[in-house]
This record gives structure tokens, C-alpha cells and sequence, in this order.
């Protein structure tokens, strides 16, 4: 499998590869950052089986940043692996979604994350159910199955803080607030995005997935009487400028990777 | 037999290999095995987590097979993408098919997606014997101890990636079961 999939990628022409580079990078990127943020409650989550589940989610998560940062070494094929792609970098290098900027917050805070990020992955990943490129759509199709778990959990908790008017709503609404201006960078664009749906890697524009988007989530934010998140205030910084939560997050992150970078275990 | 281990650890992550190989004193046997031997070798090779059920009859063997050049390939599938548990699964087919004499390459593939209905009749029987509900729809789950359908969900998430957490309304007993994927 590693040789065809080596051979596979070298087919592709410079501006393919490149724009495909930007893809895997910034879905690995989203994975991994919120499946560390979410392995920030095992232990004190809310509820015990909260603790298990977002855990369990977390390791979900951080399994398919793994293969996805697999992939991605596979197409550079520089002699650089996964965890060198994952680890050796300074804070400004990662490409995550600003959405996933915001540190661990409160409980509320985690479910609003955790809901415009699952339904906006959703999206994207229908984008690729079709790709072109058959290692990134085989492991699409694996990795589909399993989010439908989370976003059944993510919707469960949305309806379950929504619905209970005073603490709950209100520390929800305050959450969707702080995440507005962020809350569509999961749709950013990407360079050379363009190239992507011209050699049929992702089957629309990201501004077509967001639209996709928002025809999904509209119906249960109307339901529930939320505010719609608005349209991305500065979409080309959608995945740079990180803010200082995400700072403190990469720091305990690749602490033990830079204690001792050449350990394995 | 003498049997000399190349890799003593198994890799990190999917897309690496578990390699077993004969001293190189002695020769692969001329006439390979069949698939079918393969097969009930690895029908040997126990889930690490729960030990009643093979990996066979799991479904995560996707292909088993001698190649051209006489050494046994064999592809799993993995439950899910982040299982911790296919490293050792991916050592221990590498240790059982070594008892055949030639050079075995385990590897990991995404080429079809496992899914819940790859286990097969006999499987789903090992589970509920061990006290699991098979995999089901969560309006389908079923108690494995006195198979009421009174039950309910406690958390869509469980002790392993693949599990989700049920109560038993009927017989009052916690119990696990398989994700539907």
C-alpha cells in the first residue's frame, strides 16, 4: 500500500500536489488541535461518562490526525514522518481553524466548539467523499463512520444547554458569541484551493461547502433560537495568527517531544 | 523450528510493518500455504481486548495471501482509524504466521472501511457469550445477559472506541455494546 500510494502522489502535477499539501496540513492541523483540547477534560469532565466520552472522542480525533499526517508524509515524502510533521514545528506553522483557537473554556464553551466543528468537518468531508486522490477518499470513508458519533453527541448537548433557560442558555449563548467571528474558519480558504476542485480532490469550493454548511446547522439553530454564526470576518487569516490559548496548548503538547525529540516509545 | 525476530517492537502507526523471518539457515518450505491455511492460522489470533473472539471472525483480515516472491502479505483492517490496539494484533499475526517458514509482512489498509457487519455469526455469538451486545443500531441493542430490548443508553461513548455504555432495565445490569459503523 505505502508504494501506490507513493506513486500515486508523484503523478500529480506540482500545483496538485501543492494545494493538496494545504488540504491534509489543515485537516491534520483541526484533528489534532481539538483532540488535545478535548483530552483537557479526561479526568474532570462533568460527568463521568462525559470524562469517558470526551476521551474517547479526543482519541478519535488524534487518531485521525495520525493518519492524515501519515498521508500527508507519504505525498511530501522529504524522509520527514508523522510525528516530525506533527510535533517539530513553532506555534505559527500550524494551519488549524481559528475556531479551535480558544482555549478549553467552560463546558458550554467545549459544546459550542465541539458542534460547529463536527457539523463543519461534516462538511468537509462530504466534499472528499468522491476524491480523486483514493488514499485521502478510502480513509474518508473510514473516518465518516466515526464522526457520525461525535456529531450525535455534539447535538445532543447543544439541544440538552439550549433548552434550559437561565445558566445552561446563558453560558451557551456567551460561548456561540466568542466563537462568531470564528465559527466558519473550518472553511477558510486554501492557496491554490482552486486546483483542488479542478483535478477533483475536493469536490466544491470551500465557499460551497460553507454554504452546505449552513443549510445543515440552520434548521436547529432556528429551532433552538440561536444565533447564526456570521460569515468569517477576516477568512484569509482564517488559519494563521493563532491566539494565545493555542500558544499555551502547543506548549504542553510537544513538551515531551522537545525534552527529548529523538525518544521513542 | 528456529525463528529469528527482525523487529522486536511494533511500529507507531498504520503504514508501517511487522516483519518476521527464518533464520537464514533454514529454507521456506517449497510448497506455500493456501489461503485456507492462512486463514485458519490466523483464525488463532485472538482480539488482545477481548480475548474470545478471533480476529477473523472480527472481519479486520482483509487480505491473506503468499506473493510472487514466497513471503505471506497479510492486510488488516482496522476497527477504527485511532485503534490502539492493531499494533499488537499486527505482531501477533506476524508471530503466528512465522510458524509457516517464510518471511511475513503485516501492513494496515484503509482500501475498504471495516465496518460493524464484518463480524461474522459466529463473532457476534463470541461477544454476547463474553457479555457484549454485537453491533446494532442503539434502538436495536439488546441485553446480552436476558436479551430484553429494555434498555437504554448511558453514554454513546465507552471504555474503547468501538463500545458504547447501556443499562439493562430488565436484569439491572450495566453492559457494553458495539458501535453500529
Amino acid at each position: 500500500m505505502t508504494t501506490i500510494r507513493a506513486t500515486l502522489a508523484a503523478g500529480l502535477d506540482p500545483s496538485t500536489r501543492a494545494a493538496l499539501d494545504e488540504l491534509l496540513l489543515s485537516m491534520a492541523d483541526d484533528e489534532f488541535v481539538i483532540g488535545f483540547s478535548d483530552s483537557e477534560w479526561t479526568g474532570i469532565a462533568p460527568l463521568l461518562e462525559e470524562d469517558v466520552a470526551m476521551s474517547s472522542l479526543a482519541q478519535d480525533e488524534l487518531g485521525h490526525a495520525a493518519a492524515l499526517y501519515t498521508l500527508l508524509a507519504e505525498v511530501r515524502a522529504d524522509g520527514r514522518d508523522a510525528d516530525a510533521i506533527a510535533y517539530d514545528r513553532q506555534p505559527d506553522e500550524y494551519r488549524h481553524a481559528r475556531l479551535l483557537d480558544h482555549g478549553r473554556g467552560d463546558w458550554a464553551m467545549t459544546i459550542a466548539r465541539r458542534y460547529l466543528y463536527d457539523t463543519a468537518d461534516g462538511a468537509r468531508l462530504e466534499g472528499l467523499v468522491a476524491s480523486s486522490f483514493s488514499p485521502l477518499r478510502e480513509l474518508v470513508d473510514k473516518i465518516r463512520r466515526e464522526e457520525r458519533y461525535h456529531v450525535m453527541h455534539a447535538t445532543t448537548w447543544l439541544e440538552r444547554l439550549a433548552a434550559r433557560d437561565g445558566e445552561p442558555r446563558e453560558r451557551l449563548l456567551a460561548a456561540l458569541e466568542e466563537l462568531a467571528p470564528d465559527a466558519a474558519t473550518v472553511f477558510a480558504p486554501l492557496a491554490g484551493g482552486e486546483r483542488l476542485v479542478e483535478s477533483g480532490v475536493l469536490s466544491e469550493s470551500m465557499a460551497g461547502l460553507e454554504a452546505r454548511w449552513r443549510a445543515t446547522i440552520t434548521p436547529l439553530f432556528v429551532h433552538l433560537g440561536l444565533p447564526m454564526p456570521q460569515v468569517a470576518v477576516h477568512p484569509d487569516r482564517g488559519r494563521t495568527d493563532h491566539r494565545e490559548p493555542f500558544r499555551w496548548l502547543w506548549n504542553e503538547f510537544t513538551s515531551v517531544r522537545r525534552s527529548d525529540p529523538v525518544a521513542t516509545w | 523450528m528456529a525463528l529469528e525476530r527482525v523487529h522486536l517492537c511494533p511500529p507507531l502507526r498504520p503504514g508501517g510493518d511487522v516483519v518476521t523471518a527464518l533464520a537464514r539457515t533454514a529454507p521456506p518450505p517449497a510448497v506455500p500455504p493456501s489461503v485456507d491455511e492462512l486463514m485458519v492460522a490466523l483464525a488463532e489470533v485472538a482480539d488482545p481486548e477481548i480475548p474470545a473472539i478471533s480476529i477473523v471472525d472480527l472481519g479486520i483480515v482483509h487480505r491473506a495471501a503468499v506473493a510472487a516472491d514466497g513471503r505471506i502479505e497479510v492486510e488488516l483492517l482496522p476497527t477504527f482509524v485511532g485503534c490502539p490496539a492493531i499494533d499488537a494484533i499486527r505482531l501477533a499475526v506476524g508471530e503466528r504466521l512465522a510458524t509457516f517458514g517464510r518471511p511475513v509482512h503485516v501492513s494496515i489498509t484503509f482500501e475498504v472501511p471495516w465496518t460493524s457487519d464484518r463480524i461474522t455469526p459466529a463473532g457476534r455469538n463470541c461477544l454476547r457469550e463474553s457479555g457484549f451486545a454485537p453491533p446494532a443500531e442503539p434502538q436495536d441493542v439488546r441485553c446480552p445477559f436476558c436479551d430484553s430490548a429494555n434498555v437504554a443508553m448511558d453514554g454513546a461513548f465507552g471504555p474503547t472506541l468501538c463500545r458504547s455504555l447501556f443499562y439493562c432495565r430488565t436484569c439491572r445490569q450495566p453492559f457494553e455494546s458495539f458501535k453500529a459503523i
